[in-house]
């Protein structure tokens, strides 16, 4: 089946939501999700989106703008985290003007708390002055990603988009350098529709499943990434990914940051407050990289606490906030930490683990949401990202807390402003070929292929090695096995069987396909991080301890060559006004 | 420990009507739910459907009945339940199956938007500051905010099985959630909706709603609020 759209936006999360908001009446929209909008993993989002609006401390945009570069470790493009910062203010006015309730001041205004990397100097006169954290964080209680998402879709509904729920994107249609469409399946009748548009936008999220500890949803493939790689189209600084310090132990369900924002200590073996050596002035409130490396040194010193399963873990220390601030602050994970191991924040330390989290790469693109066809700044006509897919780059080596909400709904508005204009003076192009031709071969071939794999044993190893091999701790020898592992991997994918046969919601197909795109992303994060002989921000190499400027500020870009292999290229930093500094919080 | 379970099944391309099927897994205690779910179709059968995502209760796809209670499957622990005994999943009831656990939710979302879920207020907003509300006018929005849309009460309130046309507590529950928005200026509107025979006066009390909310919403409590002020209107 072909529909024919003005518009076709990839992904109902905060991104996308926003983009979708944006686009005029007069244009045709779309939006194809895999899940019913409201599930999109958006809603995990807990602790806040920050926004230098003053209501609780004085503070500015310059504040937050130089700790998104430091948090960044200097790899973030300045002019992108200038436009973000500057324009946050306005994008949470907005946010509150559609409706989404926050949790509020004494005087009415939208509260707002501390959250890790979130500082501003001490002397207001003296920018480069000790920093000391700042209240910056807006929420709405510890469901700010949840009312956002409720808000964004509520919003959708009234402007009356189309939503196409429960399609799963199986390839993108771009001749000539010119994006087309997309194709996919709909899953409650593995028919495939596809969908001639005039502009695209990928908002298709992260890819925390390649970890076996994640705080992703299980949704969380990656397929918009993966299918930009597989149409031999770069990816930008896949090494960077983000170990978020607080997951539930063995579950890597998130504990927000904002748990220490409201006071919260780590705490080891010995009942140390820790992060008081890592980050002296921080203290907890350090970025959530440099947390999650104390997390697992600490560890490693052996001064973990040993769980009843053999693995080891830190503890969180929530007792001494009391329980007002437990029930009002933090409910909804302390509620987690009841249901899901029995521990009682009011009175027990929370067991956590680092949880992989976030994808500080993605799809390159400019400011203007435009995806980057090479390192040289040039775009595919008519093709958007926006959200965890995209990298901009806002995030550079490590993505500071909130600033993931914040960029949803900046560059989600700032896609669907670009494509309005776009829309304006473009046309559909016709097709060269039938595009669904790839779609349907690869279908074929998954359902009639016969083997003894199981897609759950490959993706188990996967995503067992990626935190062993690739996780928060790397050297050349581990990931050069990982590399050879992935090879096996995708040997073995050609003799998965598929037991369910059927076309009605034939959820195994849809697994197997995400297994594809959960290898591909694995490969180019792994090859990414085995190129880069530096550590900078998330991407720690123990070969490779230092910070080296002089050779690696810049962006890695990967892409797959004709034979499918990996290739390497580079795009220089975009600075505008902070200077590359030691960071040390 | 072995735990057994007997799972609702329909394929409609093979199926004239659901049947069961009983399944043994190795489990723990502290496995969920989903957890066994999972267990079961990554290795004993793959052609098992049923919706999931976020796996901790905020995204609300795999709503289904367990031992006879609507709950989520990810936010059900094996050590709550008596694991001596065969565990029962079924889909929710009251929704046109689709496959296995996995409903046609079209009715649900239609009802979601009659109640107009959307801030309406004509009054154009401050230029560059927010409006204000106080935190306590905030905190009545909250508890009904935390919806997750999962459909667990609405299927589990007789007022629903007994009519197709109730519009239901989770609608209600979001009217509730923008008729009490200090911000919102369409009360009268989302009122006239719901003050109808198939609307607000369907609920007749029976609790059920709050016991199968997955997030401890008192949604019985919200829905009197409603009444009330329809009451108030009408003196």
């Amino acid at each position: 089946m072909i529909h024919k759209y003005d518009v076709v936006i990839i992904g109902a999360g905060g991104a996308g939501l926003r983009a979708a908001v944006e686009i005029p009446k007069e244009y045709s929209c779309a939006v194809i999700s895999k899940v019913f909008p409201t599930r999109s993993h958006t809603g995990t989002a807990q602790g806040g989106v920050c926004a230098a609006l003053s209501n609780e401390e004085e503070d500015s945009w310059l504040n937050h703008a130089f700790d998104t570069v430091k948090g960044s470790d200097y790899l973030g493009d300045q002019d992108a985290i200038e436009i973000m910062c500057q324009d946050a203010p306005r994008a949470i006015i907005e946010l509150e003007h559609m409706g989404m309730p926050f949790s509020r001041t004494k005087n009415g205004k939208i509260a707002q708390r501390r959250f890790g990397g979130h500082t501003k100097p001490e002397n207001p006169a003296d920018p480069y002055s000790k920093r000391i954290p700042v209240k910056r964080s807006c929420y709405s209680a510890d469901r700010t990603g949840h009312v956002m998402l409720q808000t964004l879709y509520e919003n959708c509904v009234k402007n009356q988009v189309n939503f196409f729920s429960e399609y799963f994107l199986t390839d993108l249609i771009i001749e000539d350098n010119i994006c087309k469409g997309v194709v996919a399946l709909d899953i409650a009748t593995s028919e495939i529709h596809i969908f001639h548009a005039r502009a695209v936008m990928f908002a298709t999220g992260g890819f925390g499943r390649i970890y076996r500890i994640t705080s992703n949803a299980h949704v969380g493939t990656g397929d918009g990434c993966a299918i930009v790689y597989q149409s031999g189209l770069p990816l930008e600084d896949m090494e960077f990914y983000q170990f978020h310090p607080t997951g539930l132990w063995r579950l890597g369900i998130l504990v927000s940051e904002a748990a220490r924002g409201e006071g919260g200590i780590l705490r080891n073996s010995k009942n140390e407050p820790f992060m008081e050596v890592y980050a002296p002035t921080v203290k907890d409130l350090a970025p959530r990289d440099m947390v999650s490396r104390a997390i697992i040194s600490e560890i490693r010193a052996g001064r973990g606490i040993l769980g009843s399963d053999g693995t080891y873990y830190i503890n969180l220390d929530l007792t001494h906030l009391g329980r007002k601030i437990i029930d009002e602050k933090i409910p909804e994970i302390t509620g987690f930490a009841r249901t899901y191991l029995g521990v009682e924040p009011t009175k027990e330390c929370v067991p956590i683990q680092p949880t992989a989290h976030y994808a500080m790469g993605g799809i390159p693109t400019n400011y203007n949401t435009e995806v980057l066809c090479d390192t040289a700044g040039n775009t595919v006509k008519g093709f958007y990202a926006a959200g965890e897919c995209a990298c901009v780059s806002v995030h550079g080596a490590n993505r500071l807390g909130t600033n993931s909400l914040l960029d949803l709904v900046v560059f989600g508005r700032r896609g669907g402003k670009a494509i309005t204009e776009f829309l304006k003076t473009s046309e559909f192009t016709e097709f060269k070929s039938d595009p669904s031709e790839k779609t349907r071969s690869a279908i074929n071939k998954l359902m009639t292929q016969t083997g003894n794999e199981k897609v759950s044993v490959i993706r188990r190893e996967l995503q067992e090695n990626m935190m062993e091999l690739c996780g928060i701790f790397r050297n050349e020898n581990d990931l050069k096995k990982m590399k050879s592992l992935i090879g096996e991997y995708r040997e073995r994918y050609n003799n998965i069987s598929v037991d369910d046969k059927g076309k009605v919601f034939n959820t195994e197909l849809i697994e197997t396909l995400e297994l594809k795109n959960l290898i591909d992303l694995a490969e180019a994060v792994n090859h990414s991080a085995l190129n880069r002989t530096e550590s900078r921000g998330a991407h720690c190499r123990e070969d490779y301890p230092e910070r080296n400027d002089a050779e690696w500020m810049k962006h890695t870009f990967i892409t797959k060559n004709e034979n499918g292999d990996p290739v390497i290229g580079y795009k220089p930093v975009v600075k505008t006004r902070f200077e590359p500094m030691e960071r040390k919080y | 420990m072995k735990v057994k379970f007997r799972i609702q099944r329909f394929n409609p391309e093979k199926d004239s009507q659901p049947k069961w099927q009983d399944f043994e897994i190795e489990a723990s205690e502290n496995m969920t739910v989903l957890d066994c779910l999972h267990k079961i179709k990554w290795e004993l059968d793959g052609s098992l459907a049923f919706r999931r995502s976020c796996a901790h209760g905020i995204c609300g796809s795999d709503g289904m009945r367990i031992n006879g209670k609507n709950r989520l499957a990810c936010s059900t622990l094996l050590k709550d339940l008596n694991t001596a005994k065969t565990i029962v999943i079924e889909p929710l009831p009251a929704l046109p199956i689709i496959k296995d656990l996995v409903l046609d939710m079209t009715d649900f979302y239609e009802k979601y938007k009659a109640v107009k879920p959307y801030l309406i207020n004509n009054t154009p907003p401050p230029a560059t500051s927010e409006r204000l509300q106080s935190n306590e006018d905030a905190e009545k929005l909250f508890e009904s905010a935390k919806c997750i849309l999962c459909a667990c009460c609405t299927t589990s309130c007789p007022s629903t099985w007994s009519n197709d046309n109730y519009i239901g507590p989770a609608a209600l529950l979001k009217a509730y959630r923008f008729i009490f928005d200090s911000r919102d200026e369409a009360a009268d509107e989302r009122l006239d909706i719901i003050d109808t025979p198939d609307g607000i006066w369907r609920c007749h009390t029976i609790f059920n709603c709050i016991e199968s909310c997955p997030k401890e919403i008192n949604i019985t409590w919200h829905i009197s609020q409603l009444k009330k002020k329809i009451s108030a209107r009408e003196l």
